[in-house]
C-alpha cells in the first residue's frame, strides 16, 4: 500500500471539514452503504460535498468515498449525513443480514437467502 | 493481483459499480502484520485494493461521549479493502484488518453486520492469532481459519490438525490451507467461509423448527 496522507494530517483539517461534528449513534450509515448522487455539484458547495456528488454518479460505498477523499470513515459519515438531509444523495443500506435468531452456538448468523446468493456469486467467479 | 485495471475509468482511475448495485456485504480478513491479508484481498478483488482509516475517539472506547471537544486525543486505525460484484445487486466488500488491540475498539463501528471473518495465519507465528480468535468469539462473529502456506519456508510445516490444536479451535470451525497470492485459492477460502455459515444457518433453522 502506498503511504497515506492522512497519517500526517492534523485533526484540525478534519475539524474544519466537519465543523467539529461527529456522527451520532442513530444514523443508518454503514461502511458498505451504497451512496447515489441525486443532483450535480453546485457552485459554492463545500468541496468535499461536490467531490462526493461527482463520485456517486454511480453507486459508491461509503468506504470507497473515504479511501478516495483520504478522509476517515467518521468524517465521511458527517459529510454524507449533510447530503442525505438536503436530498443531495440517497443511500442504499445493507439489508439487515442477521437472522432474528442466532445459531446454536450463539453466533450472529446472516440470513440464509443472502448466504445462498453470496455462495452462487462466488462460485461464478 | 487479479483486479482488472482495464475496467477502470481512465479519467478517475476508479472502476464504477453497476447502477443496479444495491446491497453491500462485508467479510473481514483478520491477521497479523505481514501474514498476507492485503494479498488475499487483492487476489480476488475486482479493484486494486484501497486503503483507508477510521479515527478512534474516546467515545469509540465507550468511556464517555465528549468527543466533540476539540483537541481530544484520537488514534487512527488503517485497513485495506477490495470488492467483488457478486451479481446485479449484491456487492461483497472484503476488508483486511489488523488484529492489534486498538483495532477491536472499532469493530462495532466498522464491521458489525459482517457475514463472517477469515483468520489468516502464518504457521511460524500462530500465537499472533490467539487474540484475534478470542475477540471474534467475543463479538459472536463466525469465522474460518486459513493457513497461508508461504513458499520458502524450510522444513516441515505443521499439519492442519496441529494448527487446530494449537489454536484450541472448537469442533466444526473449518481450518483450510491457502495460497493468498492465487485468486482461485483465495476464492476457495471465501467459499469455505460461506458454506460454513450456511451449515450454521441450517442448524439454527433446524433448532428453531425442532
Amino acid at each position: 500500500m502506498s503511504p497515506r496522507a492522512i497519517d500526517r494530517e492534523t485533526p484540525d483539517r478534519f475539524y474544519t471539514i466537519t465543523h467539529g461534528r461527529v456522527p451520532g449513534d442513530d444514523h443508518p450509515l454503514d461502511i458498505v452503504s451504497l451512496i447515489v448522487a441525486e443532483r450535480d455539484p453546485a457552485p459554492g458547495m463545500q468541496s468535499e460535498h461536490a467531490k462526493i456528488l461527482q463520485m456517486c454518479r454511480t453507486p459508491t460505498a461509503l468506504v470507497e468515498i473515504s479511501a478516495e477523499l483520504q478522509l476517515p470513515v467518521s468524517v465521511v459519515k458527517v459529510l454524507l449525513l449533510d447530503l442525505l438531509d438536503t436530498g443531495g444523495v440517497t443511500a442504499r443500506h445493507p439489508l439487515p443480514s442477521l437472522s432474528a435468531a442466532s445459531g446454536p452456538t450463539g453466533l450472529q448468523l446472516p440470513d440464509y437467502d443472502v448466504l445462498k446468493q453470496v455462495l452462487d456469486g462466488l462460485q461464478r467467479l | 493481483m487479479d483486479y482488472n485495471a482495464s475496467d477502470a475509468d481512465e479519467a478517475t482511475g476508479r472502476t464504477p459499480l453497476a447502477k443496479s448495485a444495491s446491497h453491500g456485504l462485508k467479510i473481514v480478513v483478520v491477521g497479523g502484520f505481514g501474514v498476507g491479508k492485503t494479498t488475499l484481498v487483492g487476489s480476488v478483488s475486482e479493484i486494486r485494493p484501497l486503503s483507508t482509516e477510521e479515527v478512534m475517539t474516546e467515545a469509540s472506547r465507550g468511556v464517555d461521549d465528549d468527543s466533540r471537544v476539540r483537541g481530544k486525543t484520537t488514534t487512527t486505525v488503517a485497513f485495506d479493502f477490495g470488492r467483488i460484484s457478486l451479481d446485479a445487486s449484491n456487492v461483497l466488500y472484503l476488508f483486511g484488518a489488523p488484529g492489534q488491540e486498538r483495532f477491536w475498539y472499532l469493530w462495532d463501528q466498522l464491521f458489525a453486520g459482517s457475514l463472517g471473518a477469515v483468520v489468516l495465519v502464518d504457521t511460524r507465528r500462530l500465537k499472533d492469532s490467539w487474540y484475534a480468535i478470542d475477540r471474534l468469539e467475543h463479538h459472536k462473529m463466525p469465522f474460518v481459519v486459513a493457513v497461508n502456506r508461504f513458499d520458502g519456508i524450510d522444513g516441515p510445516q505443521p499439519t492442519l490438525a496441529r494448527v487446530r490444536e494449537a489454536l484450541a479451535l472448537a469442533d466444526g470451525i473449518p481450518v483450510i490451507d491457502c495460497d493468498a497470492r492465487l485468486r482461485e485459492s483465495s476464492k476457495q477460502v471465501l467459499i469455505s467461509l460461506v458454506k460454513y455459515l450456511t451449515r450454521l444457518s441450517d442448524a439454527a433453522r433446524a433448532q428453531r423448527v425442532g
